[in-house]
């Protein structure tokens, strides 16, 4: 598998009308895709007055203060350092989780099996209404017959979350298991190592690709939810996607500030992203797309 | 993940190796555990999905059954059955509740089979596109993945920004520059509200395709290519017989995901809308949730969600039945 890209196609050079097509479509498409991150950078950058009157393209003057306000507007320090642990604890059970379970499928022969990955991988198609009150009130009762706090608190979002991208992680990491070859491992076992080593110390390296992109889908995942967090979170655990709503008053829309908000808590996302793409195509290739 | 590469270290594992009780402990232990192992290793997995999916889902089955107003929720299991009425109201396409649900779910079925078909359809082509090297065509792959990086909220608030009546880019573009309409038209309201919420839903999706056909595209020989080359075929027809009939198995997931992905969509329509979507882009999702949270009928959102499910089990079932790839992965 090359990491640098896809396969070259064709040996020939390609006719003229390719060209010409491919040329036309991609720039409408660049297009498509720009139009909303430019709006989203230029009317960060804008006065109050450009964002509330007629749409323009250039700013009449340029200015940071969105940038300074959006802190004191809403606690927005507050709702980052609760979405960065949120997402962040997630990825990481999330990650180790699907590590153990995939490697037991994808290693082992056992009763159940087939039963336990259609069990999960269904699991992906529940719509997340069908269980958003029932798990309400389950973490409401837990709450109230153990004195954990579920709701309301990070760990309560954070245990959602990890199992919202745990199907989808499993079902990748199988596949990219598979793909290292057994008599790795086995030669690890025979060199003494227990499974465990095996797995921590051969598996795992070698599948780093696959397992990088199921953290970047995995933190992805918590990071944009917004029916959970804004049903479960109270005053204190709220995360970014509930608290971007609090710049919208009764009298004003603040436009400005809402875009610079969204720049500055894509950025980091969408920086790891395209970061990390590279590994999430590999890991594509070799997991999902057998 | 970096410290597991560093520990693989050659110079650890022949001292490992070295020590004589070491290299008997594992073994045995290892031959103990042989059996028990992979369920050991499941059962994280397991209980979580337990806690987080099917117990909340039987609970939810449970109450679907029940009158559950707002007078019961601090106890729901003291709310009166109700046998079948949730259903019985859910389904009665005469009656107020029924004929909104059928309404809704028609609207999700087109809205989905557009927007899916729309994605797929770009993220092909764009895929297609780029399979061959030509100058600039990482910064493109690298932008084309941004809606797909940017977190749900940040990208739907900004549509949110375009789609004002007084102060977006659409209405700028369409009514003060390109003079397309007579009067700046509404998006979030009324019937426009369906084309906002596709554009706005292909916008974020489309890169997703774009992704996995990518991912697959590389899994085609280049010896196809160049065989077919030989042969006579030109690009056209080699796009034609190679690269898409060699996509099929790809596709089969994709679509599937994709569908499954957009039905549930709850996120998009949220944003967009806020919690009572305009009944041109009314989805089930914000439809029962509006049933559920805004009108205080759990019983009902319930039973909506039980009949949500099975129609779900029934096309993926079917998809499955259909599809050879289905049958591959029911066997894993």
């Amino acid at each position: 598998m090359s990491s640098t890209g896809q396969a070259p196609r064709s040996p020939m050079a390609p006719p003229r009308s390719f060209l010409w097509s491919r040329r036309i479509f991609l720039t409408l498409l660049a297009g498509f895709v720009l139009v909303p991150v430019y709006v989203m950078v230029s009317s960060s950058l804008k006065p109050l007055a450009d964002v509330t009157g007629k749409f323009r393209w250039l700013p009449s003057g340029l200015t940071v203060r969105p940038y300074i306000d959006i802190w004191s507007t809403v606690p927005l320090a507050r709702y980052f350092v609760n979405s960065l642990i949120v997402a962040g604890a997630a990825t990481l059970c999330s990650v180790v989780i699907a590590v153990f379970s995939a490697y037991a499928v994808s290693r082992y022969n056992f009763r159940g099996k087939r039963v336990f990955t259609v069990t999960v991988l269904s699991t992906q198609m529940f719509p997340g209404i069908l269980f958003l009150l029932p798990l309400f009130l389950l973490y409401v009762n837990i709450g109230n017959a153990t004195g954990i706090a579920l709701f309301g608190s990070r760990g309560g979002l954070i245990l959602t979350y990890l199992t919202f991208s745990l199907p989808f992680s499993i079902w990748m990491l199988i596949g990219y298991f598979d793909s290292v070859p057994r008599d790795l491992d086995e030669a690890a076992l025979v060199d003494g190592c227990g499974p465990i080593g095996a797995l921590l110390r051969i598996v795992v390296p070698a599948a780093t690709p696959g397992i990088v992109a199921v953290a970047v889908y995995a933190f992805m995942t918590a990071w944009g939810e917004v029916l959970f967090a804004s049903v479960m979170t109270n005053d204190t655990t709220r995360t970014l996607a509930v608290g971007l709503q609090g710049y919208s008053t009764l009298n004003d829309v603040y436009w400005n500030q809402i875009m610079a908000a969204s720049l500055v808590v894509s950025v980091p996302v969408v920086a790891g992203f395209l970061l990390l793409q590279r590994y999430l195509v590999a890991g594509l290739t070799a997991g999902a797309v057998k | 993940m970096t410290s597991t590469t560093a520990s693989a270290d050659p110079g650890e594992r022949t001292a490992r190796k070295g020590s004589p009780g070491a290299a008997r402990e594992p073994r045995r232990t290892g031959r103990i555990r042989r059996i028990g192992l992979p369920y050991l290793l499941l059962l994280p997995a397991l209980v979580l999905e337990l806690l987080v999916h099917l117990v909340p889902m039987v609970i939810g089955i449970v109450m679907s059954f029940k009158e559950l107003t707002q007078f019961y929720i601090r106890d729901w299991g003291a709310a009166p059955w109700s046998g079948l009425g949730n259903y019985r109201m859910s389904v009665d396409f005469d009656a107020p509740v029924g004929e909104a649900l059928l309404h809704s779910f028609f609207v999700t079925v087109c809205f989905t089979l557009l927007s899916v078909g729309l994605c797929w359809l770009i993220g092909t082509t764009a895929a297609i596109c780029m399979q061959d090297t030509f100058r600039g065509r990482g910064l493109l792959r690298a932008l084309f993945l941004v809606p797909y990086a940017l977190p749900v909220y940040a990208a739907v608030i900004t549509w949110v920004f375009m789609f004002q009546h007084d102060n977006g880019l659409v209405n700028h573009v369409l009514h003060d520059q390109l003079h397309l309409t007579d009067k700046p038209s509404f998006w979030l309201i009324g019937d426009n509200s369906f084309i906002a919420l596709l554009v706005v839903s292909v916008w974020k999706g489309w890169p997703f395709a774009f992704l996995i056909v990518m991912a697959g595209l590389q899994n085609i020989p280049r010896e196809l290519y160049e065989a077919a080359a030989l042969d006579g075929a030109g690009m056209w027809q080699q796009i034609r017989r190679i690269t898409l009939p060699s996509l099929r198995s790809v596709n089969q997931v994709l679509v599937l995901v994709l569908f499954l992905w957009t039905f549930n969509d709850f996120n998009t329509p949220f944003v967009l809308f806020g919690k009572a979507a305009p009944e041109a882009a009314d989805l089930i999702s914000v439809h029962i949730y509006q049933a559920s949270f805004v009108t205080w009928n759990f019983g009902t959102g319930s039973a909506m969600s039980v009949l949500l499910l099975l129609f779900l089990l029934v096309v993926t079932g079917v998809y499955l039945l259909l599809t050879s790839r289905g049958r591959k992965t029911a066997d894993v």
